[in-house]
């Protein structure tokens, strides 16, 4: 345990093979800013001067011995706090006025995440207080008020009834037509009188008196035989006879 | 009491939630603003001078009984009632930050908290003190969250006013960063 705490995000790392027994959350800091004020709190220094060598190296040290659940959010702040303190040994250029001192983000942060701290509080005291006292017990918002009881008497109820039994005495029946195109029947017959003729016009399969689901079948199969391939399908000119002749490739195969 | 002192308070003893105003001004069709200022003044003075286990209380944008707070323990031991269960400090600095500066963004939060907020927003979100109020104009159109009502009752806030205003922080919040 000792050795899985001191590296944590070996630990974190390994979160599907380590047993769930070793997932603690680290309920101490809210975050990397929280546990960056503490530190600066106990080392009691200046938040606008902080001696950054010095946080950071407590920074890596606490989540060292931290277990934690996850370090990555940790790890990128004290990934910042070593670059502050890298830059922060850099040489300065010239004059003492022009230096953009590297740590201004991190404390514009902190202050920041310290103004928040103190409303938390504000909200903690209250809802505290709020919390010591009770209301009527809950009662879901949205309920309806309860339905005062039927008041009938058997007479309307039998009236009641006998309207019903009026109502649907006569019951509207539809009739359900099936869908009356048959195309693999319309295919069957091209089929077998090509089978006799290599030739065929429209007019011989479909009658002059044919039903429209008889002219939409045939239609139908006959465009599906052509895409198979099966015959050609010619239309010299608008609204004239359709040739059909059966396709040599085909009656080959 | 007065009659309308005595209507209002069937009314709070009914309603299980804070009552607002105006919905305590429709109950009587001839009362006035005043008339139920009046009327809640009595009715508050009522609990209070003649000594009473509860209180009326202003709060979350309402009116609404509460037992006082001395018999919160005897109630809770007793198991007539509990305690709704205390914020995670995650979900207390993220309420926090929505109060101040709503309609806020995940990503603003996040940036303030230096750590994910995603399900702590989802809880707050459940648990009815925040709701998403509107979408924010940046990549992808986030959506933005507000308090609700609920938040004032939980707090015993009449309005966000109460909160301090940022200006009534701690100094050392107040200054600007000074140069360095």
């Amino acid at each position: 345990m000792t050795e899985l705490a001191s590296a944590p995000w070996v630990l974190g790392a390994e979160t599907a093979a380590a047993p769930p027994s070793f997932m603690i959350e680290l309920t101490e800091f809210s975050g990397p800013l929280d546990l960056l004020l503490t530190l600066i709190r106990e080392e009691q220094v200046d938040i606008y001067d902080i001696p950054i060598a010095r946080v950071a190296e407590q920074f890596v040290a606490r989540i060292r011995s931290l277990p934690l659940n996850e370090a990555a959010e940790y790890l990128e702040m004290a990934a910042r706090l070593l670059r502050i303190k890298a830059q922060m040994l850099l040489p300065r250029a010239g004059d003492e006025e022009a230096w953009d001192d590297p740590r201004a983000e991190l404390v514009r942060r902190l202050l920041e995440y310290q103004q928040m701290r103190e409303v938390v509080d504000v909200l903690e005291r209250a809802g505290e207080e709020r919390r010591s006292r009770f209301a009527r017990a809950y009662i879901p918002l949205a309920a309806a008020p309860p339905e005062s009881p039927l008041a009938l008497s058997l007479s309307e109820l039998l009236a009641a009834v006998d309207r019903l039994l009026r109502i649907t005495r006569q019951p509207t029946m539809h009739d359900v037509v099936q869908r009356a195109i048959d195309i693999p029947g319309a295919i069957s017959t091209i089929r077998a009188l090509l089978a006799i003729r290599a030739h065929a016009m429209w007019t011989d399969i479909v009658r002059s008196d044919a039903e429209p689901w008889q002219v939409l079948s045939t239609l139908l199969g006959l465009l599906e035989m052509a895409k198979l391939g099966e015959c050609k399908v010619l239309q010299p000119q608008p609204f004239a006879n359709v040739e059909i002749t059966r396709d040599a490739a085909s009656e080959a195969a | 009491m007065t009659p309308l002192a005595k209507l209002l308070e069937a009314a709070l003893f009914a309603s299980a939630r804070p009552i607002p105003s105006d919905e305590l001004l429709a109950l009587d069709p001839e009362a006035s603003k005043a008339g139920v200022a009046a009327a809640l003044d009595e009715v508050r003075e009522h609990y209070d001078v003649d000594g009473h286990g509860v209180e009326l209380v202003e709060i979350g944008g309402g009116w609404q009984i509460l037992t006082r707070a001395e018999y919160t323990e005897a109630i809770e031991r007793a198991q007539l009632a509990s305690r709704p269960a205390r914020l995670s400090a995650a979900a207390l600095e993220t309420l926090a930050l929505i109060a101040y500066r709503q309609p806020l963004g995940r990503a603003e939060i996040e940036e303030i908290r230096g750590v994910a907020v995603g399900s702590v927003l989802k809880s707050l979100h459940e648990r009815g003190l925040i709701d998403v109020v509107g979408r924010g104009e940046g990549l992808g159109r986030p959506l933005l969250y507000g308090t609700t009502p609920i938040f004032l009752e939980y707090f015993a806030l009449r309005h966000l006013d109460e909160l301090p205003r940022s200006d009534e922080l701690a100094v050392a919040l107040r200054a600007e960063p000074r140069a360095l």
